[in-house]
């Protein structure tokens, strides 16, 4: 295989990691007002994601980063073309991550409530817009032969794009309802069961309709694509299971919900990194926006090193807070909590 | 007007960023060194230290790691010539900055914060050591990738016109790197002995837990030194370095528009704006400019007329001479106010050495007020090092006015930079307002969770309420 597309690949794998991982955090991040209810019940709830939102957000800086060294082409024009949609993302990451340390240092209602719903509203407005930017990477953008992108920020709201940015918002909330049940205990844990077997019916409905527009936008015909097969079946696993106790396979296929999506449109993609709607001879692809070839030869030593070193100490990371998070038992130490709480971050 | 804009946005964006950086690599490692103490001594008091400080290294954190995230998409966003000229060199140190050191230090940041209680103390020590060394290398690869711009190495200019690596070890050896990423280092020592003195000093100044804070004064005093020691001479090879493969910058930080053999040093100038090039120098020191920009009595500087004219043979029309107002008072204001903190941690040595830190109200009031004074360094040392640059965004390779996004208009960036501005003002506040909130009252919320129950052992209960 070539350089470029085992890069082309890394960068798949890079998104798919970022959206498996963050898309949880995601989910949680939107429903914690609602499956929490009391203020103990949303600490709970942030505090399932609390030791991994920042590792697992690092799979963006990554897939972000890689994009830049691998194919600086691809990054120039996709990053310039989308530009309010990232200012957009920016301020949404701020709110959001900000929201998880200093939420709980204080204890005025008015602050909690202001910082949860900085987490809600960014929760669904990331996933939602980088949605919308990788369904316009193959549905197309008015690039021209400079591969400079012409159009203004309405021409970034395509159909497909918007379809898109729905699809992985909904399968987020599939994965943070499964998630939510895995990770905790009582009523939290039978408020997430509900809301996964009420998002089930909806996320198999959107992912349908979206993998049949894939079909259209590339084209392909009536025979749905193996990835499609995958997610569609993923996601009625992941409803299905929700109405049982086997909470870590309803997770495990929301997650293989997830990374058939993203799967799906990299794979739709290839040899594409961009589509110009312009003129299909000014496409983006792994060829003509590359990075020499000596440059990825250590890029790719580098990742070859130390990934799996990476891989093997978040998973530690992961088996260390295995354990489910629920509310404190005594009464006292309840109300004691949240002054104390506050300190630990 | 566009490129303008994109440059006012990505000095306040880094700016800003940078407040926050050194920080956070600063108090890491003088956390770890809390611990680690307490680990070996058990002394309680260290474990109530590691605790308060940690607390605010974190919020510290948050900040950093958003607003550094602006940086990372910014050069697509608005430098995507930039970005589709040299990706292929300068793309590279950040992404092993992303592989080697961000997931090093957000996991073990995670493990250190939640795993009090569930990791073996001395895992728990290693977690904070892992995250203070994923701090000190993503600044490492940061200043790669930035000396790369002030001095390019390892590279050709391929078929296609762009900037392919050719040696990735030249990336490593690059002298503009080796002595800025000490000098960079070295800043966020500083920077977190001065935090950490700061409020230590508040502490002891209105006599609360005075046998307490006396302990972190003493350390960051004890690193304090031998950093602002070494610092001024790091800095000073430095300027050597650039004055060699960036003579612009350094004859423009003297207002040197002639070339001069040997050279003096100005401590202050009256005018000397953009198109004033006769100020009238003020209290000249003979020889310190020849020893700052060659390390040798006699050494010559070349005239910044001199330089133009050079440059213009090699490089064609245009002006290639930076902006001399801000190079002649950045260096100032940081070598300035360097040299106080040199005397300040002086005195807090002898005091020290004497058993009278207690009760020095003078020196502890300083101490409090020298808080600022490492943000006017570390911010005066960037704007010396890439105002300097000018008008390249690469030595010799690309003009910033040449770098930006075509695609992006300056609506577009006004939109971008009202919204960030703004996050930035609500993130700062909320940020000092913690800072202050926790550096007074931090201390007892951190005992009282020290004390409090962990729950039964295996129980499935965990200690859920960290956020």
């Amino acid at each position: 295989m070539q350089l470029h597309t085992i890069w082309f690949v890394i960068i798949t794998v890079l998104w798919i990691g970022f959206f498996v991982l963050e898309g949880f955090d995601f989910g949680v991040g939107a429903l914690h007002q609602y499956i929490g209810k009391t203020e103990v019940g949303r600490r709970v709830c942030i505090n399932t994601i609390g030791p991994w939102w920042d590792g697992n957000e690092v799979w963006l800086v990554v897939a972000g980063a890689s994009l830049f060294a691998a194919f600086p082409g691809w990054y120039a024009t996709m990053f310039s073309a989308l530009y309010l949609a990232l200012v957009l993302i920016l301020v949404a990451l701020f709110g959001r991550g900000v929201s998880f340390e200093w939420r709980g240092k204080r204890d005025d209602p008015r602050w909690l409530a202001g910082w949860s719903w900085a987490l809600t509203i960014g929760s669904i407005l990331i996933p939602l817009l980088f949605g919308v930017a990788l369904g316009d990477l193959l549905h197309g953008l008015p690039i021209n032969s400079q591969h400079n992108f012409t159009g203004t920020f309405f021409s970034l709201l395509t159909g497909y794009g918007l379809m898109t940015g729905v699809t992985l918002v909904v399968l987020c909330l599939l994965h943070g309802a499964t998630f939510l049940a895995l990770r905790t205990t009582g009523e939290i844990r039978a408020r997430s069961h509900r809301v996964a077997r009420s998002i089930g019916p909806l996320a198999l409905l959107v992912n349908l309709a979206w993998c049949i527009w894939t079909l259209v936008e590339i084209g392909g015909g009536t025979v749905p694509q193996p990835t499609q097969i995958f997610g569609v079946t993923a996601v009625i696993f992941a409803w299905r299971l929700a109405t049982t106790d086997n909470d870590a396979w309803a997770f495990i296929a929301s997650g293989f919900a997830i990374a058939a999506a993203i799967g799906q449109i990299f794979i739709a993609l290839y040899p594409n990194v961009m589509v110009s709607s312009t003129n299909h001879a000014y496409n983006l692809t792994v060829n003509n926006s590359a990075a020499g070839h000596y440059g990825l030869v250590v890029m790719t030593v580098v990742a070859v090193l130390f990934f799996p070193i990476v891989l093997l100490y978040q998973g530690w990371s992961f088996h260390v807070f295995r354990r489910r998070v629920s509310a404190p038992p005594e009464p006292e130490t309840q109300s004691a909590a949240p002054g104390a709480a506050a300190t630990q971050t | 007007m566009t490129n303008d804009l994109a440059r006012w946005q990505f000095a306040i964006t880094i700016i800003y960023h940078f407040f926050f950086v050194p920080v956070t690599i600063g108090l890491a490692f003088l956390v770890a060194i809390l611990q680690t103490i307490w680990y070996r001594t058990d002394n309680p008091d260290y474990k109530r230290l590691t605790r308060f400080f940690g607390t605010l290294l974190l919020i510290n954190v948050a900040i950093g790691v958003v607003t550094g995230l602006v940086q990372e998409f910014q050069f697509g966003m608005n430098w995507s010539t930039y970005s589709r000229y040299v990706g292929g060199v300068f793309g590279a140190p950040l992404a092993m900055e992303g592989i080697l050191a961000f997931f090093l230090e957000s996991t073990f940041l995670g493990l250190w914060l939640f795993g009090w209680d569930r990791l073996p103390k001395r895992v728990h020590l290693a977690c904070i050591w892992a995250v203070s060394a994923g701090t000190m290398l993503s600044a490492m690869f940061i200043l790669i990738a930035n000396s790369w711009m002030q001095h390019p190495v390892g590279y050709k200019i391929d078929k296609q016109g762009q900037a392919v690596l050719t040696n990735v070890w030249a990336l490593f050896v690059n002298p503009t790197f080796v002595w800025g990423y000490a000098h960079v280092l070295l800043a966020s020592l500083v920077t977190g002995c001065l935090v950490m003195l700061a409020v230590s000093a508040w502490y002891l100044r209105k006599g609360d837990h005075v046998e307490l804070f006396h302990r972190p004064a003493k350390l960051a005093l004890i690193v304090l030194v031998p950093a602002i020691v070494i610092q001024l001479s790091v800095g000073n090879q430095l300027g050597v370095i650039e004055a060699k493969y960036q003579p612009m910058k350094i004859a423009a930080a003297e207002a040197q528009w002639n070339t001069c053999k040997p050279c003096s040093f100005s401590l202050f100038q009256i005018g000397g704006g953009a198109n004033d090039q006769t100020p009238s120098q003020i209290l000249e020191i003979p020889h310190l400019l020849s020893i700052l920009a060659t390390n040798m009595w006699n050494g010559e500087v070349i005239g910044l007329h001199q330089l133009q004219a050079q440059y213009q043979a090699k490089y064609g029309p245009g002006n290639y001479v930076p902006d001399v107002f801000i190079q002649y008072w950045s260096i100032r204001i940081m070598a300035g106010l360097g040299t106080l903190v040199l005397l300040l941690s002086l005195w807090g040595a002898w005091l020290l050495h004497k058993d009278r830190l207690r009760m020095s109200r003078l020196f502890l009031t300083l101490s409090v007020w020298a808080v600022f004074t490492p943000f006017l360094m570390n911010t005066t040392g960037w704007l010396l090092t890439e105002s300097g640059r000018q008008p390249w965004i690469v030595q010799g390779l690309q003009k910033t006015v040449n770098a930006n996004s075509p695609s992006v208009s300056s609506t577009e960036i006004w939109i971008s930079l009202i919204a960030f501005i703004l996050s930035y003002i609500v993130l700062g506040v909320a940020d000092l307002v913690l800072m202050l909130r926790y550096s007074r009252k931090g201390l007892a919320q951190a005992d009282a969770e020290a004390a409090e129950p962990t729950g039964p052992p295996g129980a499935t209960a965990a200690p859920a309420l960290t956020y």
